[in-house]
């Protein structure tokens, strides 16, 4: 789905649009004369046209960020070949494992030693990773009718694992990166400009607002929950999306519960 | 529109309403309609009330006053109820009112809200009996023993009372709220249609309906459409139409079969690529549909057009009116403020050749066929003037404002026009501001 956003006056941010979306969804349970089908359900399509665009968007990234990755590592290969620029030890993490952070996210206590500034929730999608699953195993999920936040561990999904986690989740650099990964911390480092451009570009994007890591987290646990209502809407998407819908969908039976109300 | 220089010209003729700012929510005014022969126009508002103005009689023959109403009756018609088993509360607002065709001296109307309907016997008392043998004039009862004489009690003529009295109510059919009724050109029966159902009714009948349409899935979250309107053909009393959620419309035969889930026309124009957006679907929902008055051709109302289909054409309508074009680039404001959801109607005029819709600002538009032309008009106090003649608006959508547009960005989207009727027979319309009722008629020569 191509969106014209160029015909859009004001910002359109599709993480703006998702929140509001659910504001709306949200405060329909409380107006008077009970929950209107009919506005919920074109509520629910602008919803899952901005999610949409935003896990396009963030799909984009990931593969800007794995082409990339795969220029670093001939980079480092060669570099390897010829150690005539050592790049920073990285201390504590050197002794890891070589074990791709990807989607390690959720749940993980944070590697960052002391020091380590903590990184802005950095999306990564755990379907993209097969053979990397084990790690993520934990889905953080808020019911609307008791606003509990229960971590479930049963299955994964694919948007919110790492963003549901807690901001001090690893930044997500494969082991072969870590050499480079230094100038995430520290920003002094010599770094291609380009990685520097795509991660800022992120941040933007996550940060869209002074508080933005708590709400993301929400908006993408709401998110979770709501993807599998209306079903029939999520069968549309592009088939990319279904694998993890039905992942989505297999594993969050009774929250769907907290939207689907009618 | 004819008149000097070929348009026709509207007059201001009367303003029904308060004139304060301040709208109590109950008099926002939620439906309007014209009897068969127009002399009586009923109004429904959010506080479950009707109001039901008459056409001067004396006056029908001095054109330039025929379009002169008067309040006839008021009563409520709906009370807020609820609904403990799903601890909801029902709204009283009237959601429609529909005339029936006049059978005797009485005159009959539905008018439903989310959850019930009723039919309702308007009725006319100008006598009253005197003489009764048994009763003294204030009522007390004689005693028998006084009684020596007989005497036929006569009529004498009284002042006027209009009595409103609620003749059945058709109750519980419905779990989703009432959108649409319509009346059977068959005269005894009529339907009534939520978001997911439609039911048939008996006018006589109040304790079962049959249901003729459900579209409701097995799981509630495969839902991917609502029924948005519905209504019968005005003179084949087997067919009616019903309006999507997705802008699609079907048209229904009952003799096909009893439950009409599959339609025997689906109307459906496929959608413009280039004009994708977020709000896509929320625009293409169908807000008002309606049978021009010869049956031939079907109006539909969606966030920025009117559209006017062939009954025997389904793949695309014959003619697409832009109501508001200038709002496509504003959609993401109007999500913000919930005005896209907004619900207009749209009514045909007596011989269906002109049609007619409301907009913001308290603007209203209406489209000639014919010619093609078009104009956008304004409802507003400062227009009220007695047969003053209404100016046509401009709504200047970039560049250099003229004089007398007015900018897309000074547009007041709390004026809105989400009601509007037009008399069978003459040209005369009613169009309803948020809490007033404004009666317009073509200007006289």
């Amino acid at each position: 789905m191509e969106v014209d956003r160029g015909a859009m006056e004001c910002a359109v941010d599709a993480q703006s649009l998702i929140s509001m979306s659910l504001m709306k969804i949200h405060s329909s349970r409380t107006q008077r004369g009970g929950i209107k089908l009919h506005k919920n359900l074109l509520v629910s399509y602008v919803l899952r046209n901005a999610r949409q665009l935003y896990i396009k968007e963030k799909y984009a990234e990931i593969y800007r960020m794995q082409q990339y990755e795969e220029v670093m590592a001939v980079c480092s290969g060669i570099q390897e070949l010829d150690p005539l620029e050592p790049l920073e030890p990285q201390g504590a993490e050197d002794a890891e494992p070589e074990q791709p952070v990807r989607a390690a996210g959720c749940g993980e206590e944070s590697r960052a030693a002391g020091g380590r500034e903590p990184e802005p929730p950095y999306y990564r999608s755990c379907c993209m990773e097969d053979q990397f699953s084990q790690n993520c195993n934990k889905t953080t999920v808020l019911d609307l009718d008791t606003h509990v936040v229960t971590t479930v561990e049963n299955g994964f999904l694919h948007q919110d694992c790492c963003c549901a986690a807690a901001p001090q989740c690893a930044p997500g650099a494969a082991a072969r990166k870590r050499k480079v990964d230094s100038a995430a911390c520290s920003p002094d480092a010599e770094e291609p400009s380009d990685y520097t451009a795509g991660r800022k570009r992120l941040k933007r994007e996550e940060c869209s607002g002074a508080d933005c890591s708590p709400d993301a987290s929400n908006i993408s646990n709401l998110i979770s929950i709501f993807g599998s209502g209306f079903s029939g809407l999520l069968s549309r998407q592009a088939d990319l999306e279904q694998v993890c819908s039905k992942q989505a969908l297999a594993s969050l039976g009774a929250w769907t519960r907290a939207i689907v109300a009618f | 529109m004819a008149g000097p220089g070929g348009d026709m010209q509207w007059c201001f003729s009367q303003v029904k309403g308060a004139i304060d700012d301040d709208v109590a929510e109950a008099d926002i005014i939620s439906t309007v309609e014209f009897n068969h022969t127009g002399e009586l126009l009923a109004t429904g508002d959010k506080g479950g009330r009707v109001v039901i103005f008459q056409q001067e009689v004396e006056n029908k023959n001095l054109p330039q006053f025929r379009s002169e109403y008067n309040v006839y009756s008021t009563f409520q018609s709906h009370e807020p109820e609820f609904d403990y088993l799903k601890s909801l509360e029902i709204e009283e607002k009237i959601n429609k009112i529909r005339w029936l065709p006049q059978k005797n001296a009485a005159q009959f109307l539905l008018s439903t809200n989310d959850k019930t309907i009723k039919l309702w016997k308007i009725s006319e008392r100008d006598k009253r009996p005197e003489g009764y043998n048994l009763k003294e004039e204030d009522g007390r009862y004689r005693d028998p023993n006084t009684i020596t004489a007989l005497r036929v009690p006569i009529l004498i003529p009284m002042d006027l009372m209009v009595e409103a009295s609620p003749r059945r109510v058709f109750s519980n059919a419905h779990t989703y709220h009432i959108n649409s009724v319509s009346v059977n050109s068959d005269n005894e029966t009529y339907l009534s249609a939520d978001d997911l159902r439609i039911n048939l009714w008996n006018l006589e009948i109040t304790d079962r309906s049959f249901n003729i349409v459900d579209i409701k899935p097995a799981n509630m979250e495969e839902l991917t459409e609502v029924i948005t309107a519905a209504e019968f053909h005005p003179l084949q009393c087997n067919t009616f139409v019903y309006s999507s959620s997705k802008g699609t419309i079907r048209l229904c035969d009952m003799r096909v079969s009893a439950l009409c889930d599959k339609h025997s026309k689906l109307f459906e124009e496929p959608e413009n690529p280039s004009n994708r957006s977020f709000f896509s679907e929320i625009i293409s929902s169908i807000s008002d549909v309606k049978f021009s008055h010869n049956g031939r051709y079907i109006m539909t109302r969606d966030y920025l057009s009117v559209k006017i289909w062939d009954l025997n054409m389904e793949n695309r309508p014959v003619e697409t009116y832009q109501v508001h074009e200038y709002l496509r680039s504003k959609l993401c404001s109007l999500y913000e403020n919930d005005c896209i959801f907004d619900k207009f109607e749209c009514c045909w005029n007596g011989n269906d050749s002109v049609v007619m819709t409301g907009s913001y600002n308290n603007f209203f538009r209406m489209f000639e066929r014919g010619q093609r032309r078009d104009a956008t008009l304004e409802a507003s106090r400062e227009n009220s003037k007695p047969l003053q003649v209404l100016k046509p608006r401009k709504v200047c959508t970039g560049g250099k404002r003229k004089k007398d547009e007015i900018s897309v960005d000074s547009l007041d989207f709390n004026k809105k026009i989400l009601h509007t009727a037009w008399h069978p027979q003459d040209n005369i319309i009613a169009v309803a501001t948020t809490n007033n009722l404004y009666i317009f008629q073509d200007k006289v020569n």
